[in-house]
């Protein structure tokens, strides 16, 4: 008896996303399938990953991650060079996280002249990421899209209390717009549609429906990312074909289980491999919840979670 | 496949006897649709019209149970694509693999490595479910040695009795009758004597096919040599075909009722890159195995595995709250401390995994607030000190408890003041602001 492949058939399809810098471009999405089925539709463009630097050193990050960038972690430019140069990095995601009023509260034009640094410097598109707060990105991100201008990038993060500040700013300087609601697939469309609403192109919107680390939520990230996707794909919901972006090292290099060494948790066996794994694990399973686009900390995870994508594309 | 209501009335008496519970047999129907009650209830069914039934409303993957008594896992049963549409159901297996080749010492250490891989998190034991024994010498002997040492080793342990040669999986099979083993390695060319061999030892039957098409023949031929226990191996190994092959397989069991796929699925993902392996089995935890094989089971590798599969098959109905309760962490006393915090389960995850680590038994109290963490639930008035100091004196913790002294979220430092008035004869402690805080705060209590 043979068996009859039961093929699913798709009606919608992702918004193919690139951004470039000078001849070096990265491109996501794009797929009219779910993540990886390229046995019955097209799944072409391989999730991208971008490093994430910092324009302040990484105090707050654990030990094993910090030795990785203990030569360059107070410099950002360096910083930058080093993950491009070394690392080989296809994109970067600069952090603001210094202009955080706990962390510095670095002003909007010192931003704006670290990420005017950066760009002079690299030659890989750029991720411009705000501190996450909610008043001080609207200021700063606004800052940072007209130094930016010359270079589109993406920018983020847009929520709904700062997005129509920040997605005006992005608008005028071309950049395309990272747009984040916290794990709640109408929430995520609301923000869509009120961001097209004021004149956003559709096109240029990446999802970040928040992420959540291994072990600390992430099943809940990982279902809001697959019912997005179902709800493009399937029903073609044109306000969620956006590609996806899983905001990785931030959540996980925060956790015990990439700090805690094994002389105090001998069951949980060796760190380092341990923190490496924790972030390569979450990445991954994002992508199979339908993240195109991953910001991740460890050169490790990193390679771990190309090896993965090699085998998967 | 799964019958209508109105299929499955046609089969009925009709006589709305009322004997099953329900006011007409309609009614009755509609509730065996849903699965929600037991033909039985029906007296005067026939045997032919309960025969028809029972086929149809066979679960689309069939259970089948891996080992025997304590320690045995069970499989199959799912029946969905996607956990949001419903739990996933029986965790996905995971078993290190050991070849007849390795040397004592590695063979001894893979041995206690299982042994002693159980690890607790978040109220549940977690742990390297079973053994596969891999006969890569094509040697009967070799491959019994091996079977003795792990039958002598790991007596409770799940073993998977892997070999294409039917010599070989008849020496070690021998070794694990009755431990409702899975005897794993059924081709086109020694299906029968595989067969043979696993009704005796009652053990379960592992088909090794080439491909989809292949797979679906195998598995009608073990039935037809008697055995309905089946495990399936398409032949996936690669990444980009475990998606695909388990995909199809999972669709077409519960979309199409193909029951010559509804059998759990066995996938091989051994690679000498461990972090590339753990990725591969993150993999088969998400996309329908129900048994991944690997090469080793290092401690931190156990952790990222356990913990995903953890997270997978966490039901994604229930709200992401907790009861309001106060917990018992540890064996808390009349002089251990008492904590209160909001019902968000990552917040009450977080925190009750923070005290466990700091293996300071505590009291801790959740309070209701809608799901709120403990920001949240301040600013949206929900998590205040007369919420607080209401919760308390209703929560009936005064007295389990000693000295009056109640440790709040640093976050909420503003409301201690407050709540001393409100708590009257309480003593209002300000706690650490973020939960990895938490231990070194308790250990200096
Ligand atoms: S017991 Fe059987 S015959 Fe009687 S009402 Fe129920 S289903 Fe109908």
């Amino acid at each position: 008896m043979s068996f009859t492949p039961p093929k699913e058939v798709y009606n919608g399809k992702v918004y193919t996303v690139t951004i470039s810098k000078g001849a070096k471009a990265v491109t996501f999405g794009g797929e009219n399938v779910l993540p990886f089925h390229s046995f019955e539709g097209e799944f072409v463009n391989k999730p991208v990953i971008a490093y994430e630097i910092q324009d302040i050193a990484p105090s707050e990050w654990p030990e094993q991650l910090r030795q990785v960038y203990a030569a360059v972690g107070d410099d950002t430019v360096k910083w930058a060079k080093y993950v491009q140069d070394e690392l080989k990095a296809e994109a970067i995601a600069l952090r603001l996280q210094g202009t955080h009023p706990d962390s510095g509260n670095r002003s909007a034009d010192d931003a704006a002249k670290t990420v005017k640094a950066v760009l002079d410097n690299i030659d890989v598109p750029l991720i411009i990421l705000g501190s996450n707060n909610v008043e001080k990105d609207a200021e700063v991100l606004v800052k940072v899209s007209e130094v930016a201008k010359d270079n589109p990038c993406i920018i983020g993060k847009a929520q709904e209390d700062n997005y129509k500040t920040i997605a005006a700013a992005a608008m005028a300087n071309k950049h395309k717009l990272i747009a984040m609601s916290e794990l709640d697939i109408n929430l995520s469309k609301q923000l869509n549609i009120m961001l097209t609403q004021m004149g956003f192109d559709k096109e240029k919107i990446i999802i970040d429906p928040m992420c959540s680390a291994l072990g600390y939520g992430i099943e809940y990230t990982y279902t809001v990312m697959e019912r997005i996707r179902l709800a493009a794909l399937m029903q073609n919901d044109t306000t969620m074909q956006q590609p996806i972006v899983g905001d990785v090292g931030m959540y996980v290099w925060k956790i015990k289980e990439v700090q805690a060494s094994e002389d105090i948790l001998p069951h949980w066996g060796a760190l380092t491999p341990r923190g490496i794994a924790w972030e390569a694990q979450t990445a991954c399973a994002l992508t199979m919840a339908g993240a195109g686009l991953l910001i991740m900390r460890h050169p490790e995870a990193v390679k771990a979670v190309n090896a993965f994508l090699d085998e998967m594309m | 496949m799964a019958l209508t209501g109105v299929q499955i009335f046609k089969l009925l008496p009709k006589t709305n006897c009322k004997k099953c519970g329900f006011p007409t047999c309609l009614a009755f129907s509609m509730q065996l649709a849903q699965r929600k009650v037991s033909v039985e209830k029906c007296p005067d069914i026939s045997e032919d019209a309960k025969k028809q039934l029972g086929e149809a409303s066979a679960p689309p993957i069939r259970p089948i149970k891996l080992g025997s008594g304590d320690s045995a896992v069970s499989m199959g049963e799912e029946t969905v694509l996607f956990r949001h549409d419903k739990k996933f159901v029986n965790p996905c297996v995971l078993s290190v693999a050991i070849k007849d080749t390795e040397d004592e010492a590695a063979i001894a250490k893979k041995i206690d490595d299982v042994l002693h891989s159980e690890i607790d998190r978040v109220g549940q034991h977690l742990k390297v479910d079973a053994i596969t024994i891999m006969n890569e010498s094509n040697d009967a002997g070799r491959f019994e040695g091996l079977a003795k040492v792990v039958a002598a080793k790991a007596p409770a342990v799940p073993v998977i009795v892997c070999s294409e040669n039917v010599d070989s999986a008849k020496a070690a099979i021998a070794h694990f009758k009755g431990k409702g083993s899975l005897l794993y390695g059924a081709t086109a060319s020694n299906m029968e004597a595989m067969a043979a061999l696993a009704k005796d030892a009652g053990a379960s039957l592992g088909i090794k096919a080439n491909g989809l098409d292949e797979l679906s023949d195998l598995t009608e031929k073990a039935k037809g040599f008697g055995v309905e226990d089946l495990v399936m191996d398409s032949g996936a190994r690669k990444g980009k075909e475990i998606i695909e092959h388990n995909t199809y397989i999972r669709r077409a069991a519960i979309k199409k009722g193909n029951k010559s796929v509804g059998y759990p699925v066995i996938n091989f993902v051994m690679r000498d890159n461990e972090y590339l392996e753990t990725m591969l089995a993150g993999l088969g935890i998400s996309k329908y195995s129900s048994i991944v094989v690997l090469s080793s089971v290092d401690k931190w590798k156990n952790l990222v595995m356990f913990t995903f599969r953890q997270n997978i098959y966490t039901d994604p109905q229930v709200p992401m709250q907790v009861q309001q309760n106060v917990y018992e962490i540890g064996t808390p006393t009349q002089d251990s401390p008492l904590i209160v915090t909001t019902n968000f389960s990552l917040t009450y995850f977080i925190v009750a995994g923070e005290i466990e680590n700091s293996k300071v038994p505590t009291w801790l109290a959740i309070m209701d607030c809608e799901g709120l963490s403990v920001l949240t639930a301040w600013a949206a008035g929900k998590f205040t000190a007369g919420k607080i100091a209401n919760f308390i004196k209703e929560s009936g913790v005064e007295s389990k408890i000693g000295k009056k002294e109640l440790i709040i979220p640093g976050y909420v430092a503003i409301l201690s003041g407050a709540l001393e008035e409100k708590l009257e004869g309480w003593k209002i402690i300000v706690g650490p602001r973020e939960a990895n805080q938490i231990p070194a705060y308790l250990k200096s209590l």
